[in-house]
């Protein structure tokens, strides 16, 4: 698990304690759901979380981690103040969604994926918000801004940079 | 009205069910007459929309505004404001309904809340500039059901989504909920009649298989073992449909029962929902309704005083597209990587930790308690000879009205996009319609007079799917409408086997070179070698049908790819690496508007003098060429 560079400090492992409480009478198949519960309370899931987890349910932590890189919801890395997810659905696709990914990459200078470097935004994809009738959609944290063009998108993020 | 889940009442039989039901309907029935007596001094309901489509356009605010003027005009206990479901017209939203006078309000604003208070609550007069006006006459139309897109519509699985208030238990009570469960119980000892009676309705699997419902049902019931399972697959992950998502956000208790009586059928004990994490709202008012129906004894031990018991659980989906396919579902469900696996064993023999288990998705299940209440026959008396009943659409991509429609089975495709839908946006020429999602394909315009069924759509070389429908126009690319499906395939591969993890990867490189303008001759050719190979070998339904989108615009669209192959020209102007914007000098005057429209500062020039683009920062937006459009200085080749 070398691979995965995550700031390093004191994390205050004690909150994992009332998930596995939770979880625990669900013993058969609640391995996702404790993931989901631990990311929702730390923001993304740090290598000791994972090594807990993998204590507490007497799972190998390759199994863990392989469940975890197979979901796309699991982050190993902390994200940015706001998170935007721009929407590639099929019904965003043919009204222009690329366009709003273009300049979302080229005004916040990241790719999918990726952090600002002031760790305001992390932007990323998703395959469908189910808001079709809105295309194209992007979500900004948890507001959807629907029948976005280009030049709408300075000012949604600069409404974000103030908040 | 919220309930508290301790005040609910446990029914303990189908006499306290129906008793129930004639308590709820006077507080309802200013809905359904507009003569009814007010209960309780409620003279009006306002029913709004807050499914997610609506709530994004600002639907929230919308009941935020009424619940506020209404107590600053000491209102609030003669009007009910309702939080509903989806109304399907998702293109009009924020929307809402006001009873007893059944006036239809579209595209609203805070600020008509005012409005809508003085003339429709006080004095019973629509207010104008809200309605709905119909395209063509230009007149205002009042009631919902005379809108164009609705009249063609036949919303027997709908009938509650937009109409009950998802949150309250009662509501779906009065308008007949849990009476197909009491109708069943007391059949309990007849299960193999119940299931005569799904088999005679016809239904089909909506989820893009089209399996037989009832045969599907027979074989998990006769499988051997005594722990049996059912799954909801509501794991709705093909990009562009969202008819899940609206059933489970505007009538949840409809799926619940569905999945009770099945299991009453199947003889399982539990049932899984698998719902996406990216459906927090379906999410949380399933959860709400799951707790209702416990506590009033429709799920639990001894249902309705019976010895039936019977318990479902919610298991939240962590993003991956090929958990749709029911044995990575069940892996998923179990906690593992959501990968297929072979089959045989089928689910019905070996399925969720290895007992018989049947798995149906919302739709399909969500159409059983109307069977047994109203029997096979009635839903087998829509529809076509062998696809029967209702199905679901979703209206997305350049059409006029987006939203959900319902409509049986046989209905042709020309009548969904234009009579229903409205036809294609900005007067723009149709050129296909888009069915199946990444495994469908796409009917062209000669081909969209046929009724669609299950067996029309895969003659014609696409697939129901799970129903969603992309209407593209003429500036849509069909090599990069291809593209964007294999870019979708590729990344949701889950990379088991070899045909599709390396296959979808090599035809999307081939496709990816053609929009660029580096295809080369013989790459149609190989698209199709690799595309028959990888339907004979994938592993699973997702890599099978991955060529899907390929083959489909091949056939239909197969000009557009020698444009770009061999002319390197992209004849919808779509492709972005052969396509320039410019500006013609002699005709910009130095206005500006272009300057100030570019995202990505990529246009230079001072005020009056005429402006340039920089094309090593030009995003080729068209943002520029929207801006200009008075003076026409701005070109795209």
């Amino acid at each position: 698990m070398s691979s995965i560079s995550a700031p390093t400090g004191a994390l205050d492992l004690t909150k994992l304690e009332p998930i596995f409480e939770t979880y625990k009478k669900l013993a058969r198949g609640s391995l996702i759901p404790v993931l989901q519960a631990a990311q929702e309370e730390y923001g993304y899931l740090p290598t000791t979380v994972l090594e807990t987890i993998a204590e507490r349910t007497s799972a190998p932590i390759s199994q863990i981690y392989g469940v975890v890189t197979f979901y796309s919801q699991f982050r190993l890395l902390p994200r940015g103040r706001h998170v935007i997810r721009a929407c590639q659905g099929t019904a965003c696709h043919v009204r222009s969604s690329s366009m709003i990914l273009e300049t979302l990459k080229s005004s916040l200078g990241v790719t999918p994926g990726g952090t600002t470097t002031d760790q305001q935004f992390t932007l990323e994809t998703v395959a469908c918000l189910g808001a079709c009738s809105l295309a194209p959609v992007m979500m900004v944290d948890n507001e959807a801004h629907g029948r976005l063009r280009p030049d709408k998108i300075l000012e949604i993020l600069d409404k974000y940079r103030r908040k | 009205m919220n309930h508290n889940i301790e005040d609910l009442p446990r029914l303990a039989n189908a006499q306290e069910l129906e008793a129930l039901k004639n308590r709820v309907l006077p507080r309802l029935a200013i809905r359904k007459n507009p003569q009814a007596q007010p209960y309780n001094d409620i003279t009006h309901h306002i029913m709004i929309c807050c499914d997610t489509g609506c709530a994004s356009s600002g639907a929230k605010d919308i009941v935020e505004a009424f619940q506020k003027e209404l107590t600053s005009r000491n209102m609030e206990k003669s009007v009910e404001v309702v939080v509903i479901g989806c109304h399907g017209f998702c293109e009009m939203g924020p929307l809402l309904v006001v009873y007893p006078d059944d006036f239809y309000y579209i595209r609203l604003r805070p600020d008509d809340v005012s409005d809508i208070i003085d003339e429709t609550i006080i004095n019973h007069r629509p207010v104008p500039k809200l309605l709905y006006h119909d395209r063509e006459t230009l007149r205002p139309i009042v009631r919902y059901n005379e809108i164009g897109f609705y009249a063609k519509q036949n919303r027997i699985l709908l009938a509650n989504c937009g109409h009950i208030n998802p949150e309250d238990v009662f509501e779906y009570i009065a308008y007949d909920g849990y009476k197909a469960l009491a109708k069943a119980l007391s059949q309990k000892d007849d299960t193999a009649g119940l299931l005569e009676e799904v088999k005679k309705s016809g239904l089909r699997g909506r989820g893009g298989g089209g399996f037989p419902t009832g045969r599907k049902w027979e074989l998990c019931r006769q499988a051997p073992g005594d722990t049996k399972y059912i799954i909801c697959n509501a794991d709705e992950g093909d990009p562009g449909a969202f008819m899940d998502r609206s059933l489970m956000e505007g009538d949840p208790h409809r799926l619940l029962e569905g999945m009770i009586i099945g299991g009453l059928i199947i003889g399982a004990q539990e049932g899984y929902i698998y719902v996406r994490a990216e459906y927090p709202t379906a999410v949380k008012r399933l959860t709400n309704a799951l707790a209702q129906a416990e506590a009033m004894g429709f799920l639990g031990e001894n249902i309705l005083g019976t010895d039936f018991s019977f318990h479902i659980h919610i298991k939240e989906g962590a993003g991956a597209f090929v958990c749709g396919e029911e044995t990575a579902l069940m892996r998923s469900i179990e906690g593992q990587r959501g990968m297929p696996t072979a089959r045989p064993p089928f689910p019905a023999i070996s399925g969720l930790w290895g007992q018989p288990t049947n798995n149906n998705n919302v739709e399909t299940w969500a159409n059983v308690p109307g069977i047994i209440l109203r029997g096979g026959d009635w839903f087998a008396s829509f529809g076509t000879e062998k696809s029967k009943g209702t199905k679901v659409f979703a209206l997305t991509g350049k059409i006029r009205n987006t939203g959900l429609a319902e409509v049986s089975m046989g209905m042709t495709m020309r009548e969904i996009i234009y009579d229903i839908g409205g036809g294609v946006q900005n007067n723009k020429k149709f050129k296909a319609v888009q069915i199946g999602g990444p495994s469908g394909g796409c009917l062209p315009e000669s081909m969209i007079d046929r009724p669609v069924d299950y067996d029309s759509l895969i003659e014609a070389g696409a697939m129901m799917g799970s129903g969603g429908l992309v209407v593209v126009d003429e500036d849509t690319c069909m090599v990069a409408l291809a593209q964007f499906f294999l870019t979708f395939t590729r990344d949701e591969s889950c990379g088991k086997c070899t045909p599709c993890r390396e296959g979808t990867t090599r035809m999307l490189n081939i496709l990816t070179n053609i929009t660029k303008g580096k295809g080369k001759a013989g790459d149609i050719e190989l698209l199709e070698e690799l595309a028959r190979n990888i339907k004979l070998s994938a592993l699973c339904g997702l890599g099978q049908t991955s060529p899907n989108p390929i083959l489909s615009t091949l056939t239909h669209f197969r000009d557009e790819y020698k444009a770009h192959i061999y002319e390197k020209r992209c004849p919808a102007h779509h492709c972005v690496d052969l396509i320039a914007y410019w500006i013609d000098p002699d005709r910009c005057v130095g206005c500006g508007a272009c300057k100030k429209k570019c995202p990505v500062q990529a246009i230079d020039g001072s005020p009056k003098k005429p402006h340039a683009i920089d094309v090593s920062r030009c995003v080729k937006c068209g943002a520029c060429f929207g801006a200009c459009r008075k003076n026409q200085a701005i070109f795209k080749k």
